[in-house]
């Protein structure tokens, strides 16, 4: 049957492929044809000139901001997101203690609320969450600011997104805040395929939580947490980043260029200044960062599998 | 329960081939697909229409027959204007076919139209998604509207329609040369916005120099008022009264070389003394708390609830903030205040200038259809029917005899007759608009407001990103005439 098998997979793959390869792969050929031209996007015409976006590129300080901060996106939010998120699912649904009469292995008490409740912000779509905390960062009215008043705190009014140190990371905490529930119950579903006996031959031998968490319940769920890695950093280099900012911040991409990040910068580049090849080439630099994120999460989490 | 991954030695496994593929679908989201829609495949663009015979009716020879395609900007001012001016071309011409749309997305719906070169005749090219104009002139993508300027005007045989503008107007639309690209159909007016009866109960007059500012706010802060707030997430707002207060100091000459981008414009002892003015606001506590953190919407809001007295705009606040604006607010605008009486203009030196850009596309079927839709807008009927529809002045100049002004309206009509001839009109904002948002307003002025920058500093950073858009040979520069 080997000789059939190459053909039975390529006629189902050939249509998918097809509307992959137009849609997908000719529009990115086509934007690195653009990156050679001076292309503005509001006319039909241009010409070629090599390499002199590359070179312009290299000596734009707003690029490197943005670079830097793009790479700071992919590295934070994925640890910070994964974590949280692992641990809330770990809490759901392996870390409560024995109750008289339930399994052995249990979550805490609650924890079906806990989950619907993870949950809640992934129900909302990105720009009403990032609307939303838009609200909650007013300093003069916003909820957090009052709520800092209300236990007495009136003398710490920060600016939040109006702070050069602060805004980023505002930024940050909301894509945090919107994207976690997603992981708990990805995490979740791939904890409840962990065979219980396990746990509880752990317990037997007296493990702790923490011990049980990097022993047994990580590696078994290493497959699901490499996953879900590329995919938060892509989130993160990619089209939620763009929406938090582009909504939130000052300017936007501000203030002082504290938050702009590269998808921000093709799109001002494309759209507000009408230099579309100029756009482009950041966009390959784009590409070339993300691509290059993916191979590293890959090759770093290369592990030996285990099977169950 | 089966293994994670099972290894198929046979060929690749399905699970692999899926993850496989899986991770390159991912991968590929974000990457650039972005402009892919925008794929150049300009055609010939498409046939123009004939034109028709010059008459005296029909001054621009428009072909009656012709289709006229209109596209307007959905915005703040509604379609309800443009709609009756239609109606009226289509009275005139009454064999022609007018498509007219009205939309938010100016851009995603025209830009591919450009490109494929078969753009309508006539465009109101405004809001968020303005295509730049200064690309559109660059690549030669507009008609010169000087035969419009030179027709008879609706109203008047004898008056062209150049003649019945306000000032500023036809400079506005050149960018360099003689050539007008754009007809800016509304009229701003940019300044210092307060409550007329919030002002009264402070017992004091607007301020002509900059002591009087410096009082005005003292007693404002004795009764619990800021004296200012601004859009602190877009401080390119800052600019309204910022920069004709640089005028009103050191002449119209600073600002022109502010806008010619010439060496150490910024440098002049004008912009330092109204910087160090601005600056001073925000070192005696003047400035509304949290102000940098608040967009357009939310600070004017706090505004209009009285928590701080003046606010620098334009006179699109009216309509905008009209739902917060209470009844009895009596909104009024006023030039900005000066230094003192050294300044060398007098005091009413006001910006205003056009707002919502017309254009005619150059590859446009029937440019005269365009056009002559414009000259029914730039008639006295149609423009009374615009300002009392929409609560703003329009290009043309009166319009506002017999038709009842909103306070802020009326304040501003009052502002601009103060003003006379000294009415000045700083370019940076339709020239150069990523120097003027991002650079200049969100990375100087909003720093040195937010008390993160002295004026010296706010300055010498100005200064730089001046000089480097002035090297910059990726955009078009431009001077005044």
């Amino acid at each position: 049957m080997q000789h059939g098998k190459y053909r039975f997979i390529v006629g189902f793959l050939a249509v998918p492929l097809g509307l992959y390869a137009l849609f997908v792969v000719w529009p990115f050929i086509q934007s690195i044809y653009y990156s050679f031209t001076d292309w503005t996007g509001l006319s039909p015409e241009f010409k070629m000139v090599g390499f002199d976006n590359y070179k312009r590129m290299l000596h734009d300080d707003i690029f490197w901001k943005s670079l830097q901060h793009s790479l700071l996106f992919a590295l934070v939010l994925p640890i910070v997101t994964i974590s949280l998120a692992l641990f809330f699912a770990f809490m759901i649904n392996v870390g409560g203690r024995r109750r008289r009469g339930g399994p052995a292995i249990t979550g805490v008490r609650g924890s079906s609320f806990y989950k619907i409740v993870y949950f809640f912000p992934q129900v909302l779509s990105i720009a009403i969450v990032a609307l939303l905390f838009q609200f909650a960062y007013n300093p003069d009215s916003g909820a957090i600011n009052s709520f800092l008043r209300g236990i007495g705190l009136g003398h710490v009014q920060p600016l939040w997104l109006g702070d050069p140190s602060l805004a980023l990371w505002c930024v940050m905490a909301v894509l945090v805040w919107s994207t976690t529930g997603f992981f708990v119950v990805l995490f979740s579903a791939g904890m409840a395929s962990i065979p219980g006996e396990l746990y509880e031959a752990a317990l037997i031998d007296g493990a702790s939580r923490a011990t049980t968490f990097f022993r047994i319940t990580l590696p078994l769920l290493w497959d699901t947490v490499q996953s879900g890695w590329v995919y938060m950093g892509i989130l993160a280099l990619g089209a939620e980043s763009f929406a938090v900012v582009q909504i939130m911040t000052t300017g936007p991409g501000g203030p002082d260029y504290s938050t702009t990040v590269l998808v921000l910068y093709v799109y001002q580049k494309a759209f507000r200044d009408g230099q579309a090849a100029y756009a482009t080439t950041i966009g390959v630099a784009l590409l070339v960062v993300t691509l290059a994120f993916a191979a590293i999460v890959m090759r770093l989490g290369r592990r030996e599998r285990l099977e169950f | 329960m089966g293994s994670t991954a099972h290894h198929d030695r046979e060929g690749v496994g399905r699970r692999e081939l899926i993850r496989r593929s899986a991770a390159l679908g991912l991968v590929a989201v974000p990457g650039m697909s972005l402009l892919s829609a925008c794929a150049s495949s300009g055609g010939d663009g498409q046939s123009k229409a004939k034109a028709g015979k010059k008459t005296a009716k029909n001054p621009l020879g428009v072909n009656d027959t012709a289709k006229m395609e209109f596209v307007l900007f959905d915005g703040g001012f509604g379609k309800e204007y443009a709609q009756d001016a239609v109606k009226i071309y289509q009275k005139d011409f009454p064999k022609a076919q007018v498509k007219f749309s009205a939309t938010q997305k100016i851009q995603s719906t025209l830009q591919p139209r450009f490109n494929q070169g078969n753009p309508p005749d006539l465009i109101d090219n405004s809001g968020a998604e303005q295509m730049d104009m200064g690309v559109l002139v660059g690549k030669n993508q507009l008609a010169d509207l000087t035969p419009l300027l030179d027709a008879p005007s609706y109203d008047d045989p004898g008056k062209k329609v150049r003649d019945t503008l306000r000032p500023g107007i036809v400079e506005m639309g050149q960018f360099d040369g003689k050539p007008v690209w754009i007809m800016y159909y509304a009229y701003t007016v940019y300044g210092v916005w307060y409550s007329q009866k919030a002002l009264d109960s402070l017992d004091a007059e607007y301020p002509k120099t900059w002591d009087e500012m410096l009082q005005v706010c003292a007693k404002a802060k004795k009764k619990g008022m800021a004296g200012w707030t601004y859009a602190g997430k877009y401080p390119y707002y800052i600019p309204f009264s910022l920069y004709p207060m640089i005028g009103k100091v050191g002449g119209v000459e600073v600002l022109n070389a502010i806008d010619n981008l010439e060496p150490n414009a910024w440098k002049h002892p004008a912009v330092k003394a109204c910087f160090e003015a601005y600056y001073e606001l925000f070192k005696k506590g003047y400035i509304l708390k949290g102000t940098p953190g608040l967009d357009h919407i939310q600070s004017q809001t706090a505004w209009a609830k009285g928590e701080a007295l003046f606010i620098p705009n334009g006179s699109w606040v009216e309509n905008e903030s009209a739902n917060v604006i209470p009844k009895d607010f009596d909104l009024a605008v006023s030039a900005p205040s000066g230094i003192d009486d050294n300044d060398k203009m007098p005091f009413g030196t006001i910006w205003a200038s056009g707002g919502e850009p017309f254009i005619v596309p150059s590859k446009a079927a029937n440019p005269e259809g365009g056009m002559e839709q414009l000259r029914i807008m730039l008639s006295e009927a149609s423009s009374k029917n615009f300002t009392s529809k929409v609560k703003s002045l329009s290009a043309y100049n009166g319009g506002t005899d017999g038709i009842e002004l909103t306070p802020g309206l009326k304040s501003g009509v009052a502002a601009l007759k103060l003003a006379g001839s000294n009415v000045v009109n700083p370019r940076l904002q339709d020239w150069y608009v990523q120097l003027e948002k991002e650079k200049i307003g969100v990375g100087a002025l909003g720093e040195m407001m937010a008390g993160r920058l002295t004026p010296a500093e706010a300055i010498k950073k100005i200064q730089g990103y001046a000089d480097e858009a002035a090297k910059d040979t990726t955009i078009k520069h431009y001077k005044h005439q």
